[in-house]
Formats: C-alpha cells, sequence, structure tokens
C-alpha cells in the first residue's frame, strides 16, 4: 500500500488511460511527490526543473509525516504528454524521492490554495469589497480604517477571480500560497 | 560489531570494508587528518595525481576496466571544484564514482571561510547524490549509502562532503551489512510480459537489429556473455554506441560495426531500414539518432534500460523494459527458447544479404600514400601491432577518438574507455593511469590528439612517480582536428582558433619528466616505432606527426537522417543545411 492511498492506472475521465503519448497538446499536470525531508531536497527538485528545462506554476511543501521525516511537494507543472512523462521518471530516478503520483491522471482530486489579499479604500469602495467578499466566502484577518486583509481558500481559479475583483477596489498586495492536492474518495 | 574512532577513521575504515583497494586524491587543508590516516595504513594505496581533475578521470578508468567503484579524495574549494568536470563525465557516463572532499569545520561552513565552497550546491546537478555529512555518528552510514548508491540502478558519481571538524570528532562506526541504506533500490527485474512480447517480436522479426550500449557493460559481464548468447542464436545484427564497444566481439560476423555520427554505412542503413530495433542498455542519444523524425521509420523499437527516464525521452519505443540488461536478457532467452527458438531464418538470411551490400561499400577505407602518415593508418598499424596484448584503450576527446572507434576492434567489455556523453578532452591521459593501477600487467594505450593530451600533462609525473608504463599514443596534426571539420564543412573554412600554435617537443617534453619520447613522420618508420613503444617498459610520448587535414567519414551531417551519411570528402558540399547548423 502506498503512503498516498492513490490507486494506480485510472484516469479523470476513464478508467483506462487514453490520452495519446504523442500529442503536441500543453497540459496542466498537478504531482504530488513524497520526498525524505533532508537538507537540500528541495533545491534538488526546483533544480531538475530549472536543469531541464521544465516549468513550475505552483510549488508548495511541508513534512506531512513528522515520524517518518518525510515531506509531500506539490507542483503544478505545464507540458506535452512526453515532458510530463519525462518529468515523473525524473523526479522518480531522484535518490530522496520515494513516490511520485500524477493527480491529474491517477483520478479525481481536490487542489485548493490559501491566499491573503490586501484591499485599501475608504467609501463605497470599501463596502463594495467587504461584499464581494461575502460572495466569495473570504474572512477578514485584519482591518483597519481604510484596509482589509482577506484570507481565502479555494481552487487557483476562484483566487484569481476574486483577485481580479478586488483589483478595481483598491488592491495593494496578494500572497498566496501555492496549490495542495489530494485525492478524492478513500 | 560497533566501536568508537574518528571521523577520518571511519572514513578510511568504511573505504576498507567496501573493497577499496586504491584512492585517487589530492591533499589539502581540510582532508588533512583523512589523508593522516591514510598514511597510517598499507592496505589503500592512495595515488598522488597533480591536478583534481586528474583524479576523477583516473577514479573514472579504474571503474569503467575493473567494474568497481572508483574513489575520489580531495580537498575543499578548490579540491572540489576542479573535481566538477570529472564528475559530470561520469554523470553522463553512468559511472560509478565516489567522490570525498574536505570541507572547512562546521561552525564556519556560510562564513566564506578559506577555501570554502558549496560544495553540495555546485555538485548537486553532476552527481547522482551528495552529502553533507554534520554529525560524525552519521558518517560511517553515509559511506556505505554512497557506495550503494553510485553502484546500483544505473550506476553514477556520488559525492560526501565532511567538515574538518567530523573528521577529527569521535563518533561510531557501523559495518557496511549493519548500516541503513535508505530506500534507494531499483528494480532489477523486467516485467515478464513485455519480455514475452518481445520474445514473439523475435520470431516475427524479417529485418532485425540489435543496438547495444554501455548499459550492457555496466551490467557485468554476464550481460556480454547473455547479449552474445542471443545475437549467436537469433543470427541478429548487432550495433552499439562508442559506449558499448567490446559488450559485443567485434570479430565475429554478426557485428557490423558502430553506429551513430562517425559509425558504419551498414550500420546506420540497417537502423534506418529494420523492422525490429532492439535497444539494449542506450539512450538514443542525439549522436545516435541523427534527425529525430526521419529515425528508423519503419520499425517497432524496444528498449531495455534500469533506468525508466531513459524511456521515450527521445525516441518513441513500442515495447519499454525496465530492467538490469542481466537479468532482462537472461528472462528473454529462457522465454524465447521455451517458445521453440524461433525466428524468421530465410527472411533474415535476406536480411544479411542487404547488409552486406552495405558492407561493400567499404566506409571507412581510406589510401595511405606518399610519405605521410593518415591517422587511420597509424590506427590500424597499432591494432595489427596490439589485438593480441592484454590491451585497455583510453581516448582522448575528437577525431582520433572516432577513428580509435572505427579501427581498433574490442572483443571483451571494460576494454574500452572513453568520454561519450560529455565530451571531456583531457580525458584519456589521467583514465589511463587509473586503468594502469588496476592492471599493472597489462598493456594501455591512450589515444590522444595533441591538443586534447595537452589538456591533462601534467599527470606525467603521477605516470612516473607510480613507474605506470601507460602509453600515450598521439595522431599530431597541429589541429583541433575535429573543430576544423565542422569549421570546413560548416562555416566556410574559416579555421578561426582551430589551430595548435607554439606546441611543445613532445620528445623533449617527455624527457623533461624522465619518460621516453618517440617520434615517427615516416609511414616507413611506423612499425618499428610502434614496437619500441609497446617493448619500453614506462611510460611513452608517442609523438605520430599525421596528416592535418584528413576528415573523419563516414559522417551524418548534424540535422540529416542515418540513410543521408556522407561517406567522403566529395558529398560534403552544402551537406549541412541551416536547421542542421545549430546542433553541435
Amino acid at each position: 500500500m502506498n503512503a498516498l492511498r492513490i490507486k494506480k492506472g485510472a484516469s479523470r475521465k476513464s478508467a483506462y488511460d487514453l490520452r495519446s503519448t504523442y500529442g503536441d497538446e500543453i497540459e496542466t499536470h498537478t504531482l504530488a511527490v513524497l520526498v525524505d525531508n533532508e537538507a537540500g531536497v528541495l533545491a534538488r527538485v526546483i533544480g531538475l526543473f530549472s536543469g531541464r528545462g521544465y516549468n513550475i506554476e505552483s510549488l508548495t511543501v511541508a513534512e506531512t509525516d513528522h515520524a517518518g521525516h518525510l515531506s509531500r511537494i506539490t507542483v503544478v507543472t505545464t507540458g506535452t504528454p512526453q515532458v510530463i512523462e519525462q518529468i515523473k521518471a525524473q523526479l522518480g530516478r531522484l535518490v530522496p524521492v520515494h513516490e511520485v503520483h500524477d493527480l491529474t491522471v491517477e483520478g479525481p482530486s481536490v487542489e485548493r490554495e490559501l491566499a491573503l489579499i490586501k484591499v485599501n479604500g475608504v467609501g463605497e469602495k470599501r463596502v463594495e469589497a467587504m461584499r464581494t467578499s461575502e460572495v466569495f466566502r473570504a474572512n477578514v484577518v485584519d482591518s483597519t480604517l481604510e484596509s482589509f486583509v482577506f484570507e481565502i481558500t479555494g481552487a487557483p481559479e476562484k483566487i484569481d477571480a476574486f483577485v481580479e475583483m478586488m483589483r478595481p477596489l483598491g488592491l495593494v498586495e496578494v500572497a498566496r500560497t501555492g496549490v495542495a492536492a489530494i485525492m478524492r474518495g478513500s | 560489531m560497533t566501536r568508537q574512532m574518528s571521523g577520518a577513521q571511519i572514513v578510511v575504515k568504511a573505504l576498507k570494508d567496501q573493497g577499496v583497494d586504491t584512492v585517487f586524491g589530492y591533499p589539502g587543508g581540510a582532508v588533512l587528518p583523512i589523508y593522516d590516516e591514510i598514511f597510517q595504513q598499507n592496505d589503500i594505496r592512495h595515488v598522488l595525481v597533480r591536478h583534481e581533475q586528474g583524479a576523477t578521470h583516473a577514479a573514472e578508468g579504474y571503474a569503467r576496466s575493473t567494474g568497481k567503484p572508483g574513489v575520489v579524495l580531495v580537498t575543499s574549494g578548490p579540491g572540489a571544484t576542479n573535481a566538477v568536470t570529472g564528475m559530470t563525465d561520469a554523470l553522463m557516463d553512468s559511472i560509478p564514482m565516489i567522490v570525498l572532499t574536505g570541507q572547512v569545520p562546521t561552525f564556519m561552513i556560510g562564513n566564506d571561510a578559506f577555501q570554502e565552497a558549496d560544495t553540495v550546491g555546485i555538485t548537486r546537478p553532476c552527481t547522482k547524490h551528495n552529502w553533507l555529512v554534520r554529525d560524525t555518528n552519521e558518517l560511517a552510514k553515509t559511506m556505505h549509502q554512497a557506495f550503494h548508491v553510485a553502484t546500483s540502478g544505473r550506476p553514477g558519481p556520488v559525492l560526501i562532503d565532511i567538515p574538518k571538524d567530523v573528521q577529527f570528532a569521535n563518533g561510531t562506526y557501523v559495518a557496511p551489512a549493519k548500516a541503513d541504506k535508505g530506500h534507494y533500490n531499483p528494480r532489477v527485474k523486467g516485467d515478464m510480459d513485455k519480455i514475452t512480447e518481445l520474445a514473439a517480436l523475435m520470431e516475427t522479426a524479417k529485418k532485425p537489429v540489435i543496438y547495444s550500449g554501455g548499459g550492457v557493460i555496466n551490467s557485468g559481464p554476464a550481460a556480454s556473455m547473455l547479449l552474445r548468447e542471443l545475437a549467436d542464436a537469433t543470427k541478429f545484427p548487432v550495433t552499439s554506441t562508442l559506449m558499448g564497444l567490446g559488450a559485443y566481439p567485434a570479430s565475429s560476423d554478426k557485428w557490423i560495426g558502430m553506429l551513430g555520427m562517425h559509425g558504419t554505412y551498414e550500420a546506420n542503413m540497417t537502423m534506418h531500414d529494420c523492422d525490429l530495433m532492439i535497444c539494449v542498455g542506450a539512450r538514443f542519444d542525439d549522436r545516435i539518432t541523427g534527425r529525430v523524425d526521419a529515425f528508423s521509420p519503419n520499425s517497432k523499437k524496444v528498449h531495455i534500460d534500469i533506468d525508466p527516464s531513459s524511456i521515450n525521452k527521445v525516441i518513441h519505443v513500442d515495447v519499454p523494459i525496465i530492467g538490469d540488461i542481466g537479468h532482462v536478457l537472461e528472462d528473454l532467452m529462457k522465454v524465447w527458447k521455451s517458445r521453440g527458438r524461433k525466428t524468421e531464418a530465410e527472411a533474415i538470411t535476406k536480411w544479411w544479404g542487404k547488409i552486406n551490400q552495405w558492407r561493400a561499400k567499404d566506409c571507412l577505407g581510406f589510401k595511405q600514400e606518399g610519405k605521410i602518415i593518415k591517422p587511420q593508418y597509424a590506427l590500424q598499424r597499432l591494432e595489427a601491432l596490439t589485438k593480441d596484448h592484454d590491451r585497455y584503450i583510453t581516448t582522448e576527446v575528437g577525431q582520433h577518438q572516432m577513428w580509435a572507434a572505427q579501427f581498433l576492434g574490442f572483443n571483451d567489455p571494460n576494454r574500452w574507455m572513453t568520454s561519450g556523453g560529455l565530451g571531456t578532452m583531457g580525458y584519456g591521459f589521467p583514465a589511463s593511469i587509473g586503468v594502469q593501477m588496476a592492471h599493472p600487467e597489462s598493456l594501455v594505450i591512450n589515444i590522444a590528439g595533441e591538443a586534447s593530451w595537452l589538456m591533462n600533462m601534467q599527470e606525467m609525473g603521477t605516470a612516473m612517480q607510480y613507474r605506470l608504463p601507460v602509453k600515450q599514443f598521439i595522431l599530431n596534426n597541429e589541429r583541433l582536428g575535429m573543430v576544423r571539420q565542422w569549421q570546413e564543412l560548416l562555416h566556410g573554412e574559416r579555421y578561426s582558433s582551430s589551430w595548435s600554435e607554439s606546441l611543445p617537443d613532445f620528445v623533449k617534453l617527455a624527457e623533461a619528466f624522465g619518460a621516453k619520447g618517440i617520434q615517427v613522420s615516416d609511414p616507413d618508420d611506423l612499425d618499428d616505432a610502434i614496437l619500441e613503444m609497446i617493448n619500453h617498459d614506462g611510460p611513452v610520448l608517442f609523438d605520430c606527426l599525421v596528416e592535418k587535414h584528413e576528415n573523419c567519414f563516414p559522417m551524418i551531417p548534424s540535422g540529416k537522417a542515418h540513410n543521408e551519411m556522407l561517406l567522403g570528402n566529395a558529398s560534403t558540399e552544402g551537406a549541412i543545411e541551416a536547421g542542421g547548423a545549430v546542433m553541435v
């Protein structure tokens, strides 16, 4: 049984992997990489991406198994199917890497990101920002007479949308965590 | 049994317990405690090189000729950075190597201390794995892990950075058998379904070819024996990459020569026209494939490799088999035999008819005329006069390397040491020193160009000190021959910086080191000179003055397909188009 509890072989839409390995289309994939939490391991992963010219759209890392000293790196990357396969194989060959899972292929998964968003404004704009934040279920975690800091959690697209809404209302600063992702089901 | 000892003692003890008999290195402030321990024992020989790059290539030569990992010991800062080229070379060619570097004490790391460099940071992309050991108690475990990682799966270089205070401090020694090796354990057995699929393809193939590579040699002597069994039983033709020469004997009638950019016409045409390609431990390198979209268009491709990242990296294959070559070939032979040892014998005989037509082109043909030695002729004579010796060949990088691959025959694995992936000029001389250390009674020859050889000429001191009778066979054309050839083909014969000016007198240079120098320029004197070189008991610098403008053919111009080979000078006009010119 693998540590990430992921069933192998299935794809998001079908029980079979029907993607052509020769496609030219750029796909976005979310990879979960389980690594030894040792010095330099993140540099190894990032160095692999930069050294071989792969993209990193988002990357998060934290120790998830304190007893086993294992960290989970969630990386969102883009590339043709062949490049995605290479990325997985190259990651798998790093000595501290235990497992590599392509959450995009292996079945339905949940992706979430947290963002802190600072908006300055007074009067009507301030009220509108507050109202919009309620629609997006964002929380106010800090406020002054002319500013809010909103905390919002959701899929990356939802955060993008919220940031766009805030832009005309006095958006000052955005801090995002990057994507954390996990498989659905048991 | 566990016991307390200093970090430096742990290092030496671990090396002994791992069966190391030779270490190539250069001392310095940050490794003095380890050197002190080496001084006080007799089991491990230390070879003092003259430059750290020399140590790494010597270790590579040692590793390739023995199948055991090579060990390097250098100091911090410049010692470590000088070793970077050799580690990159070993990574590209999958050579097991353990590099031990000293480091400034842990409490000074990050302070820009004297001879400090971020060694693990610098070497992260050029090692298979590396470690900075901050606690003496971790040292023994890390040493054993390093040997495990370097030698299992696809072999490669590893580095352990050891701060000086960790070398002085006391810690617990753990024996190899008791040490935690971590979770790294690549699988060696191939998937039986895929192996059966390959056996079925072998039964129906009408135009098969076996394309073997360095993975066969890395897998060990058993893999080479199985490759021979496979080819002899099926009568399939065998070609090999530069790295794989010797895994299949050049003397066999199933051998069709090296393939790739400077491979034989018959090998490349066979690859292009085949209907079944069995790639055994090779990686579809750009020197092999030529134009990728025109690479062997009508074949089923099977790829056996221990490294999953080699599969579908360059060429899409139909049947990938991930596993160790020895294990996979053993299973393959069992399956194929149990299914009745079938092949399309008649079709394969016809296929051989075709291959023999390509062979008849005599693509390596040349004419030795007049009073100037052709480099090909020099190698042909060297081959004739040394092939019956217990012989090991190393090379530098360039035209001479390709001619050596074309004109020397290798009948056994581990006899041919060359820098294939990285193409490191300066590799061959120190590598020959490493080989001779491992095989003191054998004839070790480094085939060199004058320019490559000068890149690590300081190692003459090492050869003299350890009385290593390495023969330096320099094909001296006073040119960077391969660069010159490309400038002729690609840059309008503008020979920008590609000639060797102010060359030393190689005979006097040899004598300055106390070695023997021989110069030869007349083809009629060549045989006697070669015999004199072989028979001299000591290092020889053999300065063979050759034709200055000879080009290396056959050649697949960059950006072209296998069936668009150039066979000689006449066909070079406009051979490389704009698209191909950007490729190296």
